[in-house]
């Protein structure tokens, strides 16, 4: 596969990150180093590993119980939060 | 008592015996702080008073009573700020106890600063730290490795009797390798991440930095097993981990894979490491020749993984409920955009949008679930090799401390740093890295040892053995 130019304006603004206008230059040509660096996995013949084979992964999800425990503090959650009031995160007005 | 030297177990030993106790250590690790640390930064803040407290009541009969602990400052402890060395995080306070902290506390130990690192754990020189750079204690004019460079620096310097860190790709065994001291990353699911603020939830272990091998057993002993709390963490028994600390290494089956000693490598530190081989065979141990040929494609498959999970983890941090949020947003979108680019140093968000980009429509077959499946041959690459042998021997490091500033804007470069501890984390085995010698600037070299999972205590067995046939762990810096 051949690398495309990475357009990272679009791909950041996927990430919900603005970048400043230093590293909107910087990023385009490191991330096209980085890309063209794990290209190399075209050489490795994945052939042998089925779909399932990576679902069947067992390091992951055992739940426990779901039995009812105490939450954090409302206190100690909102101590956190950029803003708030009345027991609730204050946030800009999200609908006109 | 000179705290330069003294060990978890010398001192449990002088508790004992009463001839120190936990306030005693703590004033002489405060008296060897300031000495050091206005050269080395590898602390980001310490609470002198409430450090006094827990150790005036200390219960010294508790397997790790009265020791003190630093701690990376990703790991929640409640009541402390735990700011990831990231401006997005500088004023948070921590809710509630990691469970590694719960477990500390449960064995009698006390905690005693919080330790600087690369930005949300990504890097491998802790230059991403927005607070401060940590100098190398053996050359203050190096880097101290990454992420968690702050714990290796102070373990190093003699300024922290252990610390606690975390590894996702080689965060405690390169910095450990660097400055001097023991790193261990735990097999995947032994320790609890709950309260480790998640980079790449597949690969990050929580582990530890200490002046020699045995206090790692102590402490892992105590933190690792089951946690209803953390849905990866492993329900299987946690073995005696110093069951065969003391044994000596014949009959060992220790492998030697040539791809890690290919090119790259620099010739002092592979000369240290054969060296190690040669006393490992010496003694007994059967020395295997073996190959883990997915082994060139760990850098391409942890930075395409951890990327993309870092990009998702930190989706968290958008500015509404914690952390930092922009004075300048209007709206929900701008609070997202705004928060994030003031919040966030270059390498985040370098590997959020490279995480971003490698799970984006029309790519994710190409980069992650090859990614994926190229991890899965490297298991079995181990899972092979574990067949004929019980440890995997090679270099922590290819190099040995590099420059301040020597890859910061190159991060391929930096990233290439990892080459030898990543394929841990990729496969979920543990691993350590303990001093094998030191080069001709006087900077310590590294050597690694693996095991499959769960297989910690014979890993110990043989790093011991290793440790007490030399002298390198008690090497203290002078700090220039």
């Amino acid at each position: 596969m051949s690398v495309e130019k990475i357009d990272v304006d679009y791909v950041a603004k996927l990430a919900r990150i603005k970048l400043t206008d230093e590293e909107a230059a910087a990023f385009g040509e490191q991330l096209q180093d980085i890309v063209v660096h794990v290209q190399q996995l075209d050489k490795a013949d994945i052939s042998s590993i089925s779909e399932s084979e990576l679902a069947n992964d067992d390091s992951a999800n055992h739940l426990r119980e779901d039995t009812p425990r105490p939450g954090l503090p409302t206190d100690k959650v909102l101590n956190n939060a950029p803003e708030a009031a009345d027991g609730e995160i204050v946030m800009p007005k999200i609908v006109e | 008592m000179d705290i330069t030297t003294e060990t978890i177990s010398s001192l449990k030993r002088k508790y004992a015996a009463g001839e120190a106790s936990p306030s005693d250590v703590l004033d002489a690790l405060e008296a060897r702080i300031e000495s050091t640390e206005p050269k080395v930064l590898g602390y980001l803040r310490r609470n002198l008073e409430k450090a006094r407290e827990q150790a005036s009541v200390s219960d010294t009969s508790l397997p790790l009573g009265g020791i003190p602990i630093a701690v990376k400052d990703n790991i929640n402890e409640d009541g402390e700020i735990c700011t990831c060395a990231s401006t997005y995080l500088e004023n948070y306070l921590s809710p509630y106890n990691a469970t590694v902290i719960d477990r500390l506390q449960a064995a009698g130990a006390f905690t005693y600063g919080r330790t600087n690192m690369d930005e949300f754990a990504m890097g491998s020189s802790t230059e991403h730290s927005a607070f401060q750079k940590t100098n190398n204690p053996w050359d203050v004019s190096r880097i101290p490795g990454g992420s968690s460079g702050g714990s290796a620096a102070v373990v190093g310097a003699r300024s922290a009797i252990a610390a606690l860190g975390s590894d996702t790709g080689g965060s405690i065994r390169q910095p450990a390798a660097l400055c001097g001291c023991v790193g261990m990353k735990p097999s995947y699911g032994m320790v609890s991440r709950y309260g480790l603020v998640a980079f790449a939830s597949s690969l990050d272990q929580i582990g530890t930095f200490t002046r020699n091998v045995e206090d790692s057993a102590l402490i892992l002993q105590a933190i690792a097993g089951y946690d209803p709390m953390e849905n990866t963490s492993k329900q299987q028994e946690v073995p005696d981990l110093c069951a065969h600390i003391g044994k000596d290494v014949k009959g060992l089956r220790i492998a030697v894979p040539k791809e890690y000693f290919g090119a790259g490598i620099d010739a002092e530190v592979a000369q240290k490491v054969k060296a190690a081989i040669d006393w490992y065979q010496n003694e007994g141990a059967e020395i295997v020749e073996i190959s883990l040929p997915h082994t060139e494609h760990a850098i391409a498959v942890y930075y395409i993984i951890a990327t993309a999970e870092a990009s998702s983890n930190l989706a968290r941090f958008d500015g509404v409920r914690y952390g930092h949020r922009s004075s300048e947003a209007k709206d929900a979108i701008s609070t997202y955009h705004l928060s994030r680019e003031e919040g966030f140093g270059a390498e985040v968000k370098r590997r959020i949008i490279l995480g971003t980009y490698v799970l984006s429509s029309g790519y994710y077959d190409a980069y992650y679930n090859r990614a994926q499946k190229v991890r899965a041959l490297m298991k079995q690459d181990f899972e092979k090799a574990f067949e004929k042998c019980d440890l995997v021997l090679t270099p922590t490091s290819p190099t040995a401390a590099f420059k301040a500033g020597e890859k910061l804007d190159d991060p391929l470069q930096m990233y290439l740093a990892d080459v030898y501890t990543i394929a841990a984390n990729a496969a979920g085995i543990c691993g350590i890295s303990l001093p094998c010698g030191f080069n001709s600037e006087n900077l310590p070299v590294g050597l690694q040892l693996m095991g499959p999972a769960y297989g910690e205590p014979t890993m110990y067995q043989a790093a011991y053995a290793y440790e007490q046939a030399h002298g390198w762990s008690q090497q203290v810096p002078s700090i220039t």
